[in-house]
């Protein structure tokens, strides 16, 4: 039973794959040479599958990879080592030519509307720039490009605006629009509402949900807020300097977060009722995220843990010398890279 | 030796009680001149502040919470026109002149801002930071004294290895400790009202823990009052007593935190309240969005500012904007005509959990084309 579990929770076959993703960063000295004198370990040997119609999201603070490993996912940037599956090939193998088709089934939206789409074209324009680039446009694109902007819920008569027209939540809706224009499969939505008041960021969630039923997407949607994971997610994955520490359904995560990151970060979010808040268990970390390019020995989360300080000195030992690896034999349901995983129930 | 009162200024900290109004906001506006015309950010704020009390203000980007505190700092630029007037324990703050304003700032009111790397000067070390918000206002303090005082003061915001790190400069530490920094220099006179203005917005969770339970020690231990300023109702909902919620420059609703989040009689807050992701109920609760966006301060048509986006709206409403009257015996107030329809509705029994609503986003775009055409009206004239 525990052999099962210990192979990734998922559907028989994920839509996309990542296998030991390794992404590092050349550090280079300032002088003429520019010899490289470190690594930054974005991303440390990261395993993800995502299947039909689901959505994986990966959570962590800023600077854990989660972007990084986004962008790997997508072979926008080469890893280090590591290969990303997708129907049966290895994307990180591919050439640029042999990638490009491809491309149209995994696209990505950003955090900032604003900035990723360009001032000086129309809404009509940026949503048909995709069609445009895989000469699509020639046959039915204007009817496309329409449907699409009637799709995210905007007004079709607004297609000849510009995007300083628009208020934040219908950029990032031009942002899906212009995502979901070559009929993907996967969409990456890097922090797709952080930038949006909550007011508005409840819509564009339920677009997304809405989307995900209607065109069967599947989506890898990074993001640090937990509360926004649990609304959208059917599994997560969370992060923590360039590891993940911790996966399970969503539900298994909430019901008993076994890693003392994970708790510490449950119980950090504040919850929007007052009496809630006001009884519950605040676990409060000490100290900051250690660099990445020089991460910790063995566990990479001690420096800051809360349980590793009630240890005792072999026990100790073994978090400084023994890296952990994702496991499931312990009592809660998810899988952690501790060694003493004990679930706790937060909310 | 406690942290905080130490020989400096010991004798002259304030000493007033729990309960007494130390910050009295009366009917404060505050207009901006622009190219296009007049904008009106600030439409009538009143609140009382007593000591010890912590108060949240709430709203969306562009409702005027920022500049509120803005004005009763004399932070704004020249060009405001502000009126009404704010109440520093009964002597008026609005009208005062830069020096004057200068002996208040920083020593009986101080302030937070969101991003500590640009409220940080990065030439000089935090100490010197600390040590000059002391001096300047007790030019008697000798150096060292300024010091040990420094090290007591980063020390209380849990910055560890305080003798070290008051040489250090601002970009030598993380966020997290920088805004600590911040929060060890606004306490540093023991002041009578913190304003926070986002303080943790800029920060990772963990981080914005750490943050929040400083500041929270922090005005413990000088016994302040703080005005918390955030977008976030979850922090709201752990730190503050009561809460104002703002919408188009003007308080929708006021009362005390759990008024506000458990019989909010207001359609904007039920809204906010319904439209937040919550980490303790499961996915198969549906969000309800409030459709449309804030209007613009440029030309406010008539009437309620929420009308358009409101699912409750009726004709009154549009002629004439409610003005917050109470709901109980208690101090709860709410600017809405239909409060009591709202007594113990959820948020999905006013709004529609749908993703998108166009007719909202029409009879918005509607109420800006009147409110246009009134100001090009205005113009001809």
């Amino acid at each position: 039973m525990n052999a099962m579990l210990d192979t990734p929770q998922t559907a028989a076959n994920p839509v996309i794959a990542g296998r030991n993703l390794v992404k590092e960063f050349p550090v280079r000295a300032k002088g003429i040479l520019r010899r490289k004198v470190g690594a930054v370990h974005a991303v440390s040997g990261v395993s993800l599958e995502i299947g039909q119609t689901e959505t994986l999201a990966l959570v962590g603070e800023s600077g854990c990879g989660k972007s990084t490993t986004a962008r790997l996912m997508m072979n926008l940037i080469p890893p280090t080592s590591g290969e990303i599956l997708y129907e049966g090939r290895d994307l990180t193998k591919l050439s640029r030519n042999q990638m490009r088709p491809i491309r149209r089934d995994l696209q990505l939206v950003f955090q900032d509307p604003m900035a990723s789409l360009d001032p000086r074209m129309t809404v009509f324009e940026i949503i048909a720039e995709p069609l445009r680039v895989h000469n699509l446009f020639k046959n039915g694109g204007r009817d496309r490009v329409n449907s699409l902007i009637e799709i995210v819920g905007l007004n079709p008569e607004h297609r000849n605006r510009y995007p300083h027209e628009f208020s934040g939540g219908q950029r990032q809706r031009i942002g899906i629009a212009r995502a979901l224009a070559l009929q993907p499969r996967v969409l990456m939505l890097d922090e797709p509402v952080s930038a949006l008041d909550v007011s508005i960021q409840a819509g564009v969630i339920n677009l997304l949900e809405d989307l995900q039923d209607e065109l069967g997407l599947s989506y890898l949607f990074v993001s640090h807020d937990l509360s926004v994971v649990r609304h959208i997610a059917d599994k997560v994955a969370v992060m923590y300097l360039g590891k993940i520490v911790e996966e399970g359904t969503t539900d298994q995560l909430f019901a008993g977060p076994a890693h003392p990151y994970t708790q510490a970060l449950m119980s950090a979010i504040p919850l929007p009722d007052p009496r809630k808040e006001r009884t519950r268990e605040r676990i409060v970390l000490q100290g900051d995220v250690p660099s990445p390019s020089n991460p910790p020995s063995g566990c990479r989360f001690r420096t800051r843990c809360p349980l590793f300080k009630e240890l005792d000195e072999s026990q100790q030992a073994k978090c400084i010398d023994v890296e952990p690896l994702l496991r499931s034999d312990h009592a809660g349901l998810t899988r952690a890279a501790c060694h003493y995983a004990e679930p706790k129930q937060l909310v | 030796m406690s942290n905080i009162s130490v020989s400096t200024n010991g004798a002259k900290r304030s000493t007033g009680t729990k309960g007494d109004v130390v910050l009295e906001v009366n009917d404060l506006n505050v207009s901006f001149p622009t190219d296009d015309g007049l904008v009106h950010a600030v439409r009538g704020v009143t609140y009382e502040l007593r000591r010890g009390q912590s108060l949240g203000i709430v709203g969306e980007s562009g409702s005027g919470k920022s500049v509120t505190s803005m004005a009763i700092m004399g932070l704004l630029p020249k060009t405001a026109q502000i009126t009404g007037s704010a109440r520093l324990e009964g002597d008026e703050l609005l009208g005062l002149g830069d020096a004057e304003l200068s002996r208040i700032r920083g020593k009986k009111i101080s302030m937070i801002f969101q991003d500590p790397l640009t409220s940080l000067n990065p030439v000089y070390t935090v100490g010197f930071q600390l040590a000059e918000a002391v001096r300047v206002h007790y030019p008697d303090v000798s150096k060292s004294e300024a010091r040990t005082r420094c090290i007591d003061l980063l020390d209380s915001v849990g910055i560890p290895n305080p003798q070290q790190r008051v040489d250090a400069y601002p970009h030598e530490l993380s966020g997290g400790m920088r805004q600590r920094v911040v929060i060890a220099i606004a306490m540093a006179n023991n002041p009578d009202v913190i304003i926070a203005d986002e303080p943790t917005t800029a920060l990772d969770v963990t981080v914005q823990a750490q943050v929040l339970e400083a500041l929270e020690k922090a005005r413990e231990e000088v016994n302040a009052a703080l005005i918390l300023i955030t977008h976030d109702l979850g922090v709201i909902a752990g730190h503050t007593d009561d809460v104002l919620v703002m919408y188009a420059g003007k308080p929708v609703e006021q009362g005390t935190v759990d008024e506000i989040f458990y019989e909010p009689r207001m359609p904007y807050t039920l809204g906010l309240i319904g439209s937040l992701p919550r980490m303790d109920e499961d996915r198969n609760q549906r969000l309800t969005p409030v459709h449309g966006t804030p209007p613009s301060m440029l030309n406010l048509p008539p009437g309620c500012p929420f009308r358009p986006r409101c699912p409750m709206h009726q004709d009154i409403c549009a002629e004439v904007e409610p003005d917050l009257m109470p709901i109980g015996p208690t101090g709860h107030v709410s600017a809405c005509h239909f409060s009591d329809q709202l007594e113990g509705k959820a948020p999905d029994d006013v709004f529609a959990a749908v993703a998108t609503d166009l007719s909202v986003e029409a009879e918005v775009e509607a109420a800006e084309a009147e409110a246009a055409a009134l100001h090009a009206q205005e113009e001809e004239k």
